[in-house]
């Protein structure tokens, strides 16, 4: 097909990916900034009878219709944010547990509590271990509205093809900018199948008489999961080769921080970035080749340290570089805020 | 006289039960599987169980089952028939799951009139936990979390008729009880057709819990006696 630029905000961009990969049922609860999708999806859905919408009465709700969606054989997804997110994580461990390809769009705003309405990235630790979890789930982070159309469809296929939990990660200034968006391009998908209701019995249960018994399908769980972050781990190393300096950051961060690389590199300023794309599994060999030649890290991040502290875990026993923090929770971070902070540690 | 059968949808691979001995889940459980063959409907059947003592029934039938969580089994029950509506769609939930901690989602599903079938089991207590104050909990009754007996409340919370002003007027809503078995069977096999005609359906159960009531059998059956005086059996909305 050829390129197809449409000028979108990021929520109809999520939208129209969603359904590019094939999803039929949307359960959900209204919260800002993510709202403009299920309303997006509740339109769609008066005109195509073949796509189910249920707006339910809170989040655990949205989660739980979700499943039950997911059960029929239905691609079902949700989307929430900030205090949702909170709620949605009951019946994400019960995705988790039953293996089920749960897809859910997440806008992150700020917290603790209500916080603010549109921006932050303070819930990365929520997204990779909420609840009483494991981390037992994908989760991807867009850096800007082109990977978001990208990354929302090919989270249903990691959810489909592994039968694992996704999310995408995202915030309001990526779901409420308008930009121009090429959404010509469908990746391929999996098909969904019904989990009841053909042919052969199934017990499912959450609950475990026995330690040895919950011991034996976590061990199998932690296995495919291992097996299954070896094929979809995903990052972006940008100039990190020569690299002394190399900043961490993702999603919209990581966006403005490839931004200040490029102006630095320009003046011909050895700097680097490193971003991951999946939060969880995290790219920990690619994270590590980043700073070979790095004697200095930049962790930039609107939280107060929850991406940094992922970092500093993952580079403890490779890297000799000195920090830099840029924590700004539940601010947003200028590229030139970044480009003077690494002209400042050059 | 008849002879005793259990249902052909029962799993006799789970038996024995892992229910307490005395518990009325057995009842409850063998007539709502010979309500489901005599109508022949366990290739479309599902049940969702909640988290309480009903959880030990996920698999109990030879049907599909999910375990759900405390208070969920509502909007799980409610999202799976949406996806697949010639389904028949069942949860299960006791006094706690429904009225306390999972009113919400049961509410709203009669409001929306979903067609799904819940059973509430009511035996005035939390009973996986240790029998702790429930929200059908009779005024003064002394209970693991009430040891001087229940004092907050005047009354406990009636569920059917609550349901009754939130419902479609379609809906079907009854309360039976473990001591009368053939007006049990009646009614769940009401509900379930109800359900199929595409509407709401809840029935409540009276059962008992010799184990957390620390009664006798003698004492279980006045004790239960006693609650279908304070919870009218019947039909509370045809």
């Amino acid at each position: 097909m050829p390129e197809k630029k449409e000028l979108l905000t990021g929520n109809d961009v999520v939208l129209k990916a969603a359904v590019l990969a094939g999803a039929n049922y949307f359960a959900g609860y209204p919260i800002t900034p993510s709202t403009e999708i299920m309303s997006g999806w509740a339109k769609l859905a008066a005109r195509d009878k073949t796509l189910e919408f249920l707006q339910t009465e809170d989040e655990i709700a949205a989660g739980m219709a979700t499943i039950g969606g997911l059960l029929a054989g239905k691609k079902a997804w949700t989307v929430t944010a900030g205090v949702g997110h909170v709620l949605i994580q009951d019946p994400m461990v019960l995705a988790e547990t039953l293996s089920l390809p749960f897809v859910m769009y997440v806008g992150q705003r700020g917290g603790p509590s209500t916080g603010t309405v549109i921006y932050s990235q303070q819930e990365l630790n929520l997204a990779r271990y909420g609840g009483n979890s494991e981390g037992l789930r994908v989760v991807y982070a867009p850096s800007n509205i082109q990977e978001l159309f990208e990354i929302t469809q090919k989270a249903f296929h990691t959810a489909w093809r592994y039968r694992i939990p996704t999310i995408i990660l995202g915030d309001g200034y990526l779901t409420k900018t308008l930009s121009p968006v090429d959404t010509s391009k469908a990746l391929p998908q999996e098909k969904a199948e019904p989990y009841f209701l053909n042919g052969e019995v199934k017990n499912l249960r959450n609950c475990f008489s026995r330690e040895d018994e919950l011991a034996e399908h976590l061990n199998i769980l932690f296995a495919k999961y291992a097996a299954m972050s070896r094929q979809i781990v995903e990052s972006e190393s940008y100039k990190t080769n020569d690299a002394k300096v190399v900043v961490f950051a993702w999603g919209t961060v990581g966006f403005a921080a490839k931004v200040a690389v490029t102006n630095l590199r320009k003046n011909g300023k050895r700097v680097g970035l490193f971003r991951p794309i999946t939060m969880r599994p995290f790219d920990d060999k690619s994270a590590i080749k980043a700073v070979k030649k790095a004697n200095k890290i930049l962790i930039a991040e609107s939280s107060g340290g929850q991406f940094g502290r992922i970092v500093r875990e993952t580079l403890s026993q490779t890297t000799k570089a000195e920090y830099t923090r840029l924590y700004k929770p539940a601010e947003g971070i200028t590229p030139e805020e970044i480009e003077e902070k690494l002209s400042e540690m050059l | 006289m008849d002879e005793p059968r259990y249902p052909k949808c029962v799993n006799q691979k789970s038996k024995p039960s892992n229910f307490c001995p005395g518990c009325g889940y057995g009842i409850i459980l063998k007539t709502l599987g010979q309500v489901i063959d005599e109508m022949e409907i366990a290739p479309r059947t599902v049940m969702a169980v909640d988290i309480g003592c009903n959880l030990l029934a996920w698999d109990y039938f030879k049907l599909d089952t999910i375990q759900t969580h405390h208070g969920r089994v509502t909007p799980l029950t409610v999202g799976y028939k949406k996806a697949k509506k010639d389904s028949v769609m069942i949860g299960i939930a006791g006094d706690g799951g429904l009225y306390a901690i999972g009113l919400q989602g049961f509410l709203h599903a009669a409001h929306r009139d979903d067609p799904v079938m819940i059973i509430g089991v009511n035996n005035t207590i939390y009973a996986m936990t240790g029998g702790q104050l429930a929200p059908t909990s009779l005024p003064y009754q002394v209970t693991d979390s009430s040891p001087e007996g229940k004092f907050t409340y005047d009354k406990p919370i009636f569920g059917p008729e609550l349901t009754k002003d939130w419902a479609n007027k379609k809906a079907y809503l009854a309360r039976g009880s473990v001591l009368n078995v053939p007006q049990l069977k009646q009614i769940i096999k009401k509900a379930i057709e109800r359900q199929i005609e595409g509407h709401f359906s809840f029935i409540e159960i009276l059962s008992f819990c010799p184990t957390n009531w620390k009664t006798d059998a003698k004492q279980t059956i006045e004790l239960t006696e006693n609650l279908e005086k304070v919870f009218k059996t019947g039909v509370i909305n045809e």
